[in-house]
């Protein structure tokens, strides 16, 4: 499937929902507890099992460094999330002083 | 990423959390979000393709401009305090606008288009059965929002910023929901300013409690801040030198306010200095940017603050400076043939990243390798400190509004007693710059600074007057007819 800023993509089996923020330069297979996205629109199951740490958190990015890809979160719910198998990793954020 | 997503997001994850209070309403995540969603369905429903907002910063600003966000729609905030014959052109320039009107009817919008903004507070009615499809996908692409600034012509410009320039500095400087369910910022600045717009969109992704004043008053401001124990503020330096003016050497008695960030204009240092005295242990932040660089580039932070607050000589120097610039930002500081200059050499500021636009309704100013043309003047030190010295162009920048000589230039001009006027900004501690009229008159006639002063009223708004009219036998001007705006500064000066 092809990936362009701005989707919104879902787990086939669980809750978690992302938004691309940045596409990838080549196409990848973007999964999520190990079932290709799919579009939120779609109908979905709730038999996805993941353990705290595979869970995909809200208001975090996820990248992959070797295609560029990164996604943000929207609603959470279990995970990894992975492109052509690799795993997506939190961006670091930099939490600044509240400028405005 | 779309604007619509940040609110979403909150609204999903803390739907009862306070999100936003003006006046005598008060609305929580939910509660704004479901009438940002009714907002956008009357949009899509009525089939407009953008959404004028002329009103106060309250309430309706944040459901106006989710809202459009939503329906995927451009929302274009106006001063709606502006004379008739200003907001005429800005509003008939959108005639496929639905027109949200603190109080209709809006000089240049068709009445049927036009809704009085308490509309949009309502209940929503609970979904109907004929649902109206919102669109699924709002390109980054798309134009968001479009802010009209007042440019050296004197004619507004209308800068565009996509959905992309505006995530990308929400997602760039704020962490989601960082805010603590205690936390409340306080905002005075219009919803037609930048940092009207930056600060709600900061405040919404860090699901934070935004309590909105629309008319500041140093003593009201200061009672807000106390009865709603508000934890974050943003004022421009105006607002901060009244502040201190109505403190007269008490302490400010914020025991809340962590935070108090300041910018638009420059901060003239001995407020500053004595609002770091009164102000306790309340942070200082100084943000720079501008509204083609959606809002803030550069920051000069607490800890900067504090090191000048407690003396240190290069801190108390770099209080001066807009501090160091955020994340993914570039600059460059080039000479007049566009060569790089060294640090601590001042020349023309140009920025580069993600969250800027430089983008306007007839074209991007953008060169090819993605750099913004600031115009204003400055330098960066050796450890990455910004400072700026103000405008390249003429620009007067009074109490963090710009205003263009031009304009006030246009006006006197028509005069009958005057043959010639220039109209610069001279420094002044309270507005940063005060506007100041030199005037050649016409032989024979004769007039008072008074009268000029109350003819300008009369063709434009009262921030517009000139603080001071002086009267010379000729302007400096160079051969070809150019005026020498820096000897009139000088003569002032001196």
């Amino acid at each position: 499937m092809e990936i362009k800023a701005g989707q919104r993509l879902a787990c086939p089996t669980g809750a978690t929902e992302i938004v691309v923020v940045r596409p990838p330069s080549s196409e990848v297979e973007l999964t999520c507890a190990g079932a290709a996205v799919v579009d939120p629109g779609t109908d979905r199951t709730d038999t996805a099992v993941a353990s705290e740490d595979d869970m995909v958190l809200v208001g975090k990015r996820y990248t992959d460094e070797e295609s560029g890809l990164e996604v943000l979160c929207s609603k959470p719910g279990p995970g990894p999330l992975a492109a052509d198998g690799r795993l997506l990793t939190i961006k670091g954020a930099k939490p600044l002083p509240s400028s405005d | 990423m779309n604007l619509g997503l940040l609110l979403e997001m909150v609204a999903s994850s803390f739907p009862d959390r306070p999100a936003v209070a003006g006046g005598d309403v008060a609305l929580t995540y939910d509660q704004l979000h479901r009438r940002a969603q009714a907002c956008a369905e009357r949009l899509v429903q009525g089939g407009f393709d953008s959404l004028v907002y002329c009103g106060p910063n309250d309430v309706t600003f944040p459901i106006a401009l989710f809202g459009a966000a939503a329906a995927g729609v451009e929302f274009i905030p106006l001063n709606y305090r502006l004379a008739d014959e200003q907001l005429h052109p800005l509003v008939e320039a959108h005639p496929g606008a639905l027109v949200v009107a603190a109080s209709p009817p809006v000089p240049g919008a068709d009445p049927e288009r036009t809704i009085d903004r308490r509309e949009l507070l309502a209940e929503p009615e609970p979904t109907s059965a004929e649902e109206i499809e919102l669109p699924p996908f709002v390109d980054p692409e798309d134009v968001a929002v479009v802010l009209y600034t007042s440019g050296t012509s004197g004619r507004p410009k209308a800068a565009w910023l996509r959905h992309r320039h505006l995530t990308a500095y929400v997602l760039g400087t704020v962490e989601f929901a960082n805010a603590d369910d205690d936390q409340a910022a306080l905002v005075t600045v219009p919803p037609y300013h930048i940092a009207g717009l930056a600060n709600l969109l900061s405040n919404v992704y860090a699901a934070r409690r935004i309590v909105y004043l629309d008319a500041f008053e140093a003593e009201v401001w200061l009672d807000t801040a106390r009865s709603q124990a508000v934890t974050q503020a943003m004022v421009v330096p105006t607002m901060l030198a009244r502040v201190v003016a109505h403190l007269d050497g008490e302490p400010a008695d914020l025991p809340a306010l962590r935070t108090l960030s300041y910018g638009g204009s420059r901060m003239p240092l001995p407020v500053l200095e004595r609002a770091l005295e009164l102000f306790g242990d309340t942070g200082f932040v100084n943000a720079y940017g501008l509204t083609e660089t959606s809002s803030t580039i550069a920051l000069l932070g607490p800890d900067d603050h504090a090191a000048a607050r407690a003396g240190d000589p290069v801190a108390r120097q770099r209080l001066g400076s807009v501090g160091k610039l955020l994340p993914g930002i570039e600059v460059e500081v080039r000479g007049p043939d566009d060569e790089m200059l060294a640090p601590s050499e001042p020349g023309l500021i140009f920025l580069r990243g993600e969250q800027v636009s430089g983008e306007y309704a007839g074209g991007s100013v953008l060169d090819e390798q993605g750099w913004f043309p600031t115009k204003d003047r400055g330098w960066v030190d050796a450890d990455g400190y910004l400072f700026i010295e103000g405008r390249a162009d003429d620009t007067i920048i009074r109490g963090g509004e710009n205003i263009a000589p031009a304009e006030i230039e246009d006006v006197l001009a028509r005069h009958p007693a005057v043959a010639d006027v220039v109209v610069v900004g001279v420094p002044d501690d309270e507005w940063g710059q005060r506007i100041a009229a030199v005037v050649v008159l016409a032989p024979g006639v004769a007039t008072t600074a008074e009268e000029l002063q109350d003819y300008t009223r009369q063709h434009l708004r009262g921030s517009k007057t000139p603080d001071l009219v002086v009267f010379r036998a000729e302007l400096p001007r160079t051969p070809t007819g150019k005026l020498l705006r820096r000897e009139v500064l000088a003569d002032l000066a001196g």
